[in-house]
């Protein structure tokens, strides 16, 4: 079990590793290949009437002459120890774990990922909470009156759900629960939890009812297969001849068996989510790191968008990590073979 | 009043599927006291498996139809409140299943899944449960049962697995103890072990035992008495001595034809039945088995067009569904099978 652990840790650690080389490549490296030159990649970060000159020394102040691996060896470096960034009037330090400085807002990006990450976390652990409660049991029941109309109704609405995209349920959700009927808040009115519970709950009703419905509905599917799938297995015949109860047969052999690789996806999903829930967040202004992204994105502020993706592969990566580790706890057969 | 202990009367099992109904299990009767074996045996698709879980009542309502009447020592178990089947299923009486890898649940431990099935029919603590189940897990001769009782099914062997399957149907003490193909899944010196603790613990408990399989073998080495199925109905019965010495239905020889035994001469010339199991949903008319059997031109044709009923016949307790006359069905055992078979 402890060699199984070590091993995943190492594992996790490589992939960050990889995955910071390749974002870090597609950024730096790809531009290049296809025909932009240090000049080209310093303009964006001098003025519209900069002189050759000007963007020559940038240029160069940016390291932007260096080879690749050496600019992504500093960058490297800068997690770990911290780094100086000569803005042109002066030179501003970034501490350790420094993961870039933005020249557009002046600031380096770790303090701002910090500050965003509550905020994700907020929406994807509510959200997360309604989504497996209502996903589960409208799978469970379904699979349970299998034919039925209740069961024909879900999987309906469920299809719905799968198929409309977020930026279209939060919109309409918006206009009708916050302008029209009043109950939600409006987007932009995110509260931290430490400065008001209430207001901070009010803001993230819509948005969390709006992820959960998604969600919800693919997890109300998956489920429904999973509990149909081990429903037949001998060993739900065996509890039965065993004289079980029918709903301890159904929840204690049955929706054990099936959760299980819900786990799996679950994990991605939760990961992917607090990496940035990115049409959510954009669509009700909350100031999570998926806005982060979104906003670094429309700016083309490379260091931001570096920096965010690395946070969001930093969240799958350990999510993962603890699925593996779960994975073993809750199914025997992992944990020793 | 005392009947005997298990009585089927007429017992019919019907599945309505989308390509018409299949009759599994189409006017099955027989009896079975305490301290007995009855061994059912046909091929695959014969009705026996859905038997034995109709007995259970481990149906579901919604997909088969059951009709006819199960007594279990003084209960009529079929029009019963299914709470009240509930209780006796795993209690009064028990099942073993085929395969004990997928039959067991893989995420319990074996400890775990017997001390359930105590627990549910009696109102002790975990620990006394378990204690318990330990016994059983020793009774049955798993080595070192206190230190096992915490594996997962998958930490078993196929053999061990068998005998915790066996362990987790005694847990009770069933009065009625059915076992579907204890023995498919194992290898040949396993299956020899187990059978002969079946064996033991049926004689300690007093147990009515039910051995469903198509291995003739299994059933010489336990059952008293032999039901032949053949399309959901029972086609031969009588005691085993009667079945393996002078049977009388040619389906019955053809089974015992395709045995292989280990004291014959020639063992590579087995003899199979020809043709298919008959499908359950349009059996052929008249006699179910008639396209496979040699001896239905000795008929006139009564094959092909009557159902034959389940008349006595010359064994004791015998009783043969066929058209042919005893005397005849008699010479041709006789003269016929039985040369052949032990020529073979």
């Amino acid at each position: 079990m402890i060699t199984y652990i070590i091993r995943r840790l190492f594992a996790a650690i490589v992939l960050l590793f990889i995955v910071s080389a390749a974002t870090f490549a597609i950024f730096y490296l790809v531009p290049r290949l296809v025909g932009a030159t240090p000049e080209t990649l310093a303009t964006r970060y001098v003025g519209r009437a900069a002189t050759p000159e000007t963007v020559g020394l940038i240029a160069h102040k940016l390291g932007f002459y260096d080879p690749i691996w050496v600019q992504y060896g500093r960058w490297v470096k800068a997690i770990f120890v911290g780094a100086d960034y000569n803005i042109g009037t002066s030179v501003e330090h970034c501490p350790a774990p420094c993961f870039g400085y933005s020249f557009i807002t002046h600031q380096p990006v770790w303090p701002d990922l910090l500050n965003r990450i509550p905020v994700t976390l907020s929406l994807a652990v509510g959200a997360a909470v309604l989504w497996v409660f209502f996903g589960v049991s409208t799978g469970v029941l379904s699979a349970l009156r299998r034919g039925s109309l209740l069961d024909r109704t879900a999987m309906s609405f469920s299809l719905a759900g799968v198929s409309l995209p977020i930026f279209f349920t939060g919109m309409v959700g918006l206009l009708v629960f916050s302008y029209k009927l009043q109950w939600t808040a409006p987007g932009g009115t995110y509260t931290p939890f430490t400065e008001n519970p209430g207001k901070w709950f009010y803001a993230l009703l819509l948005p969390w009812c709006v992820l959960a419905v998604q969600f919800s509905a693919q997890y109300a599917r998956l489920t429904r297969a999973g509990m149909l799938e081990t429903l037949g297995e001998d060993y739900i015949r065996t509890a039965r001849a065993k004289g079980l109860r029918e709903r301890d047969v159904n929840v204690r052999h049955g929706l054990r068996a099936a959760l299980t690789p819900l786990l799996t996806i679950f994990g991605l999903d939760f990961g992917l989510l607090i990496g940035g829930a990115v049409l959510t967040e954009a669509v009700f202004s909350l100031p999570g790191l998926g806005k982060y992204a979104y906003d670094a994105i429309t700016n083309n502020d490379l260091p931001k968008v570096l920096g965010v993706t690395m946070m969001a592969a930093f969240f799958v990566v350990v999510a993962n990590l603890i699925v593996d580790l779960l994975y073993a706890v809750v199914d025997p057969r992992v944990r020793l073979g | 009043m005392s009947g005997p202990f298990l009585e089927l009367k007429n017992l019919k099992i019907s599945f309505p599927t989308d390509d018409g109904v299949v009759h599994s299990v189409d006017g099955l009767s027989f009896s079975l006291e305490r301290g007995k074996t009855l061994g059912i045996v046909g091929e695959s698709g014969s009705g026996k498996s859905v038997t034995s879980l109709g007995i259970l009542g481990l149906h579901n309502k919604r997909n088969a139809d059951v009709s006819g009447e199960i007594w279990l020592d003084g209960d009529e178990l079929i029009r019963a409140e299914p709470e009240r089947v509930r209780k006796l299923r795993g209690n009064k009486m028990a099942m073993i299943f085929q395969d004990p890898l997928s039959s067991m649940h893989p995420y319990y431990s074996v400890g775990h899944q017997i001390v359930e099935a105590y627990r549910v029919h009696h109102n002790v603590s975990k620990k006394v449960a378990r204690k318990h189940a330990i016994d059983m897990l020793g009774k049955v001769g798993i080595p070192q049962p206190d230190r096992r009782v915490d594996d997962y099914p998958h930490q078993f062997s196929g053999g061990m697995r068998q005998r915790a399957m066996i362990a987790m149907a005694l847990v009770n003490d069933p009065q009625l103890l059915i076992a579907d193909e204890p023995t498919t899944a194992l290898d040949v010196t396993v299956q020899a072990q187990i059978l002969d603790l079946m064996h033991k613990l049926q004689e300690e408990f007093n147990s009515a035992l039910i051995i469903i399989t198509h291995d003739l073998g299994v059933v010489a080495e336990l059952a008293d008495d032999v039901l032949v199925m053949y399309g959901g109905k029972c086609i031969e019965y009588g005691t085993a001595s009667t079945i393996f010495e002078r049977p009388e239905h040619p389906y019955t020889w053809g089974l015992l034809g395709s045995m292989p035994r280990i004291d014959r001469p020639n063992l590579d010339r087995l003899v199979p039945i020809p043709g298919l199991p008959p499908s359950l949903i349009n059996l052929p008319s008249g006699c179910a088995f008639h396209p496979r059997c040699a001896y239905e031109p000795r008929t006139a044709g009564l094959g092909k067009t009557v159902a034959p009923e389940l008349v006595p016949a010359g064994g004791s307790k015998h009783l043969v569904r066929c058209h042919l006359p005893t005397e005849e069905r008699q010479r041709i055992w006789l003269e016929e099978v039985k040369p052949k078979l032990e020529a073979q």
